[in-house]
């Protein structure tokens, strides 16, 4: 009988340390869903979906406060995606957070800018360079086309244009939208 | 049932159009009057332009050097003035526009003398030989442009270089063309390419319609004397002149897939690849021509030509007697993998083996695609063993994780599916938006990993900034605290603090008076 209560309790003791030991040893910082739905999202930060960045978003949407179709940048890849990830239902874009477009970048009219720096406090990346007073330009390579930017403006200066296309970004297009013969033309006679 | 030595899965047998060109000898364009140099002609990254529009250039000399390690140098096509370096139509399936170095030729045609001929590259290592490779800006010929020094550092353990004369679209006979006339040209860069990879075998495989090809390279190794090269025929069966279909071929073994050839041991060369590696090493002259392909009866006189790289492709039509009344459409490449072009005032590049002005007899005409039926022909022809049914399905549903786990990449988009299918879809557009797609869908990733390094980045500088300044705060409400409790230390520190303006005002005002 007490052999049987020191082994029981033996066991306990070293089952007890040895969870203890992994719950320090392999402890997860933060929520892993949140990481991988963070991943997907296009990182423009532009709170179109009703929440301050893309994270927040991600975060909203484990806690079962947000769907997950509310991020026009990513449109329905994006959604295709999380539902995939989430094991949900694919739904179309939330029409009330605005509509998918082709990515843009900002570009500042520089005769137009009078270097009031409201623009670059408003960028999320960094992608605006300027001083108080001297001209600003976008980074073009680093603008996520948020449009954060154009609404701080006070003398409206910044456009969202679409870069052309160019030789590396170029893609084939879906042979039910090209009018070209996209079939090999090989002779038959 | 493993496959036996001398065959590949599918493929077709398709009616060749090769006499069209090769009855008359290969003759040399006319060098044109201006030459357009595109940037980018090759894999990877664009080359960067390394001189000025005014400037006076000579016949190979490099005016764009190579960025990135995948990236390849472009020499000027002859003697000459850079007019500018601008956005030019280039030949691409996309129609589009790239940076272009344009020249005006002076008709002088001066060489450039910057590269010593390496007679003696025997005595030379692989590094420097690959960096000759490099500096000549030699591209693979076969119509893909990879840079082939990079191919050639593929590091130890290989058997055999095989070089390619398969050749087999239908009416493409560059390369049968330079092993009629230039076989030891080939032979030699066969040998240079042997020995900066320091292995001892080589085969060169050619199909059986081509024996006067066969008999001139034959020739050539008996002269030269090299038992480590080989010559082996290969049946005419499209596409044998793929480079994995070849190696199975020629050596039995399959390419695993999503390996490369060097995976088993192997390294596939074009022989046009190989002779410009010969002028490159042995003669110290960069890539500035090749030989192009001009045929299809949409064209008088069809024919091969040794061009300067650069020249527009209308040139080449017109040395070819001009368009024949029914010339429907210009495609570069071959009728099988080729695409078509908007214009012909487009430079021939580095990757130009054929131009094709076909008639519509000669290609077939669009039809109404219709749903699949399921036949399974496009399988049973497909060279790589895929499953285009599957793929063209997954596809249209944008599904690319399942298109990549069917191996897309290894489809080498030679049209089989294409020309079988009786329902007519486009398949092997579907994979070439498929393989883009992807591609662009990857760089969209690592484009937003990059923002959210870039936001987490400002992020924690901002709350940074933000402590700072409460540390500063903090401090100086503590310094005044102290200072307040202690009534004769604060008056002492305002007598300082009086002090030191009133010594300023003196002196200022000394200074005023000196003035």
């Amino acid at each position: 009988m007490i052999t049987a209560i020191i082994a029981v309790t033996s066991l306990a003791a070293v089952f007890g340390l040895l969870l203890g030991y992994a719950a320090v040893r392999f402890r997860t910082e933060g929520d892993p869903v949140v990481e991988k739905i963070d991943a997907l999202l296009p990182q423009t930060q532009c709170g179109q979906c009703g929440f301050p960045g893309c994270r927040p978003y991600a975060e909203a949407i484990v806690a079962g406060e947000a769907d997950i179709n509310r991020c026009p940048p990513g449109g329905e890849a994006t959604i295709l995606q999380l539902a995939d990830l989430l094991d949900r239902d694919p739904k179309p874009l939330d029409p009330e957070r605005g509509v998918e477009k082709p990515k843009r970048v900002a570009v500042i009219a520089e005769d137009l800018c009078i270097g009031c720096t409201l623009c670059i406090q408003a960028c999320p990346v960094d992608a605006i360079l300027g001083a108080s007073k001297q001209m600003h330009t976008v980074i073009e390579s680093e603008c996520t086309g948020c449009e954060l930017c154009i609404e701080p403006c006070p003398v409206d200066c910044i456009d969202m244009i679409e870069p052309p296309p160019s030789l590396a970004t170029w893609r084939w297009p879906r042979p039910e939208t090209d009018s070209r013969n996209g079939r090999s033309l090989a002779g038959t006679g | 049932m493993a496959d036996r030595p001398g065959h590949f899965h599918g493929g077709l047998t398709l009616p060749a159009h090769k006499r069209q060109s090769t009855g008359s000898p290969l003759r040399t364009a006319a060098i044109p009057e201006v030459l357009i140099h595109p940037l980018s002609q090759h894999v990877g990254a664009p080359a960067e332009a390394i001189v000025e529009p005014g400037e006076k250039v000579l016949r190979g000399q490099p005016v764009a050097r190579a960025t990135g390690y995948v990236g390849s140098p472009v020499h000027a096509g002859s003697s000459g003035t850079v007019v500018e370096i601008a956005p030019r139509p280039v030949p691409h399936p996309s129609g589009l526009s790239a940076d272009c170095v344009v020249i005006r030729t002076d008709g002088e045609d001066r060489p450039f003398e910057g590269y010593d001929p390496l007679t003696n590259y025997r005595t030379l290592n692989a590094p420097a030989l690959r960096a000759r490779v490099r500096e000549c800006g030699i591209v693979g010929l076969g119509g893909a442009a990879f840079p082939t020094s990079v191919k050639l550092n593929v590091g130890v353990g290989l058997r055999s270089l095989i070089l390619n004369a398969a050749e087999c679209e239908p009416f493409i006979s560059c390369d049968d063309t330079l092993l009629r006339h230039r076989s030891e040209e080939v032979v030699l860069g066969a040998q240079v390419m042997l020995h900066a990879l320091e292995i001892r075998h080589c085969l060169i495989g050619i199909e059986d319609d081509k024996p006067e090809a066969r008999e001139a390279l034959t020739a050539a190794v008996a002269r030269i004397g090299d038992d480590r090269i080989e010559v082996l025929t290969v049946p005419a069966h499209y596409p044998s002149g793929g480079e994995r279909q070849l190696i199975q071929l020629l050596t039995g073994h399959e390419v695993p897939a999503q390996g490369i050839p060097a995976d088993i041991g192997y390294l596939c060369h074009n022989v046009g690849t190989a002779a410009a590696v010969a002028r490159a090493v042995l003669r110290g002259e960069p890539l500035i021509s090749r030989i192009v392909t001009v045929t299809g009866s949409g064209v008088s006189s069809p024919t091969n030509l040794e061009v300067r790289l650069g020249t527009p492709m209308a040139n080449l039509i017109d040395e070819c007697g001009g368009y024949t009344a029914n010339a429907r459409y210009l495609i570069m490449g071959g009728a099988m993998m080729g695409f078509p072009l908007e214009r012909d005032d487009l430079p021939v590049i580095k990757a130009t083996n054929c131009l094709l002005a076909a008639s519509e007899e000669d290609i077939r005409p669009r039809e109404e695609t219709l749903a699949c039926i399921r036949c399974g022909d496009c399988a049973s022809v497909c060279p790589a063993n895929l499953l285009p049914q599957q793929l063209q399905w997954y596809t249209r549903a944008n599904d690319f994780e399942q298109v990549e786990a069917l191996n897309l990449y290894d489809c080498i988009e030679c049209g089989c599916c294409d020309l079988v299918c009786p329902s007519h879809i486009p398949l092997t557009q579907y994979f070439r938006y498929a393989k883009t797609e992807i591609w662009s869908r990857k760089r969209e990733r690592e484009q937003s990993d990059h923002a959210r390094e870039r936001f987490e980045a400002r992020k924690s500088r901002l709350e940074e900034q933000a402590r700072a300044r409460q540390r500063r705060l903090a401090a100086k409400t503590r310094a005044l605290g102290k200072a307040g409790k202690d009534e004769a230390a604060r008056k002492a520190m305002i007598d300082e603090v009086m002090q030191r303006v009133r010594a300023k005002k003196k002196t200022d005002e000394d200074q005023d008076k000196g003035e």
